[in-house]
């Protein structure tokens, strides 16, 4: 039971066993914790996946009404592309990255940051204008929605990652390290146990073994008497009356 | 993850695309030219189905070479640091398809957008091929 699958090498101590069983209680608390994360993440992936949809759609409808203005536009100015493209120096057009927290995860997303500039102005000056300037417009229109969808999208990319992550962290803590720790603490438990038994045994043959070193020496104090006794009686034998004893006379 | 720090600098929008489409947005003002006179924007001409004309004419080049073009301005996009949104016709990303699609960075931003002459097609769309198999499972 004890030796079935992996576990942690320890020694088995009541010390260790403590430490292990407030890993296990760490490691479910990280687990449970880890598993809301993951629920959260997902709810708010649903949500991005269909707003990522949605946006995908509404970028073909107005990507195509952009196009369908540039027609108008070369079909009253010409050919402007060439001149568009040689004008091209610095970007007014440009995005600003934003921050968002989601349960940890930090989601980025990109806010369209326009200069009001003045280039192209002369572009379509001698006929045309108004259709340039209709086409700017609805490009700079089109492109927030663009701009908007690929926030959507580097959420999507992004929480993809993080949801992958947390998955495998789960997994692991559910699947390898929680068995692992069960594992120790079985293992440690039986291992106490098993000394505890031990213990009992040696002092039960402790206490046997006094018990008969007792008994011995009771014996042998019982043996000691008897003997002191009887070598009293041998010295008391020749003990004589004081009375009837004459002492040698004293001279000085 | 180690991309999302070096975010806050990305603020331009790299654009492939036909003629029509780089026009229009670069009309909106994304066209940008750094100090290395790098330019963030690559035309790729849309009438390569009259590729006779090019052989014969010899002044253009042939379709190959012009695919390898896509390859090299997707990777210049892609690794420069200071692109935040990557916009590429989807016709145009057809042809390098295999590139676009091993494209997983959350950096710069794949953005595949219709053309005039090639309306918007869902299911060839990397990111929403994902989608899909999300879902589909």
């Amino acid at each position: 039971m004890s030796g079935a699958g992996p576990r942690e090498n320890v020694f088995a101590t009541r010390m260790a066993l403590t430490n292990t069983k407030l890993r296990l209680k760490g490691a479910e608390t990280g687990h449970s914790l880890l598993a809301k994360k993951r629920d959260a993440l997902t709810t708010r992936f649903r949500a991005i996946l269909r707003k990522v949809d949605e946006a995908k759609r509404k970028m073909g409808r107005v990507m195509q009404l952009a196009s369908f203005s540039m027609a108008e536009v070369t079909y009253t100015t010409g050919d402007i592309s060439y001149i568009v493209q040689e004008q091209a120096k610095l970007a007014t057009f440009r995005v600003k990255a934003k921050q968002e927290n989601v349960s940890g995860v930090l989601l980025p997303g990109f806010e369209v940051d326009r200069v009001p500039g003045s280039d192209f102005n002369l572009t379509g000056l001698g006929r045309g204008g108004q259709q340039v300037l209709r086409a700017k417009e609805v490009y700079a229109k089109a492109l927030e929605t663009l701009v908007e969808l690929a926030s959507l999208q580097t959420a999507f990319t992004i929480l993809d990652e993080v949801i992958r992550a947390t998955n495998r962290r789960v997994n692991a803590i559910e699947h390898v390290i929680i068995p692992r720790l069960d594992n120790t603490i079985k293992y440690i438990m039986s291992e106490l146990d098993e000394m505890d038994r031990e213990e009992f045994f040696r002092l039960k043959k402790v206490q046997g073994k006094k018990k008969r070193d007792a008994g011995k020496a009771e014996m042998q104090a019982i043996t000691d008497k008897e003997e002191s006794l009887k070598q009293l009686d041998e010295q008391q034998e020749p003990t004589v009356d004081l009375l009837s004893t004459k002492d040698a006379d004293v001279i000085f | 993850m180690a991309s999302t720090t070096a975010f806050k600098d990305r603020n331009l929008i790299a654009v492939i695309g036909d003629e029509d489409s780089i026009t229009g947005l670069l009309l909106a003002g994304v066209g940008h030219i750094n100090e290395h006179q790098r330019k963030n924007f690559l035309v790729v001409d849309s009438s390569e189905v009259f590729g006779v004309f090019y052989i014969i004419s010899h002044s253009r080049t042939s379709p190959e070479t012009q695919i390898s073009g896509i390859e090299a301005a997707f990777q210049e996009f892609t690794q420069r640091k200071d692109i935040a949104i990557v916009l590429i016709n989807q016709h145009i990303a057809e042809k390098i398809r295999p590139t676009v699609d091993r494209y997983q960075e959350a950096f710069p931003t794949l953005l595949e957008i219709p053309s005039k002459d090639h309306p918007y097609d869902p299911s060839k769309d990397s990111v929403l091929k994902r989608v899909q198999k999300l879902f589909g499972e």
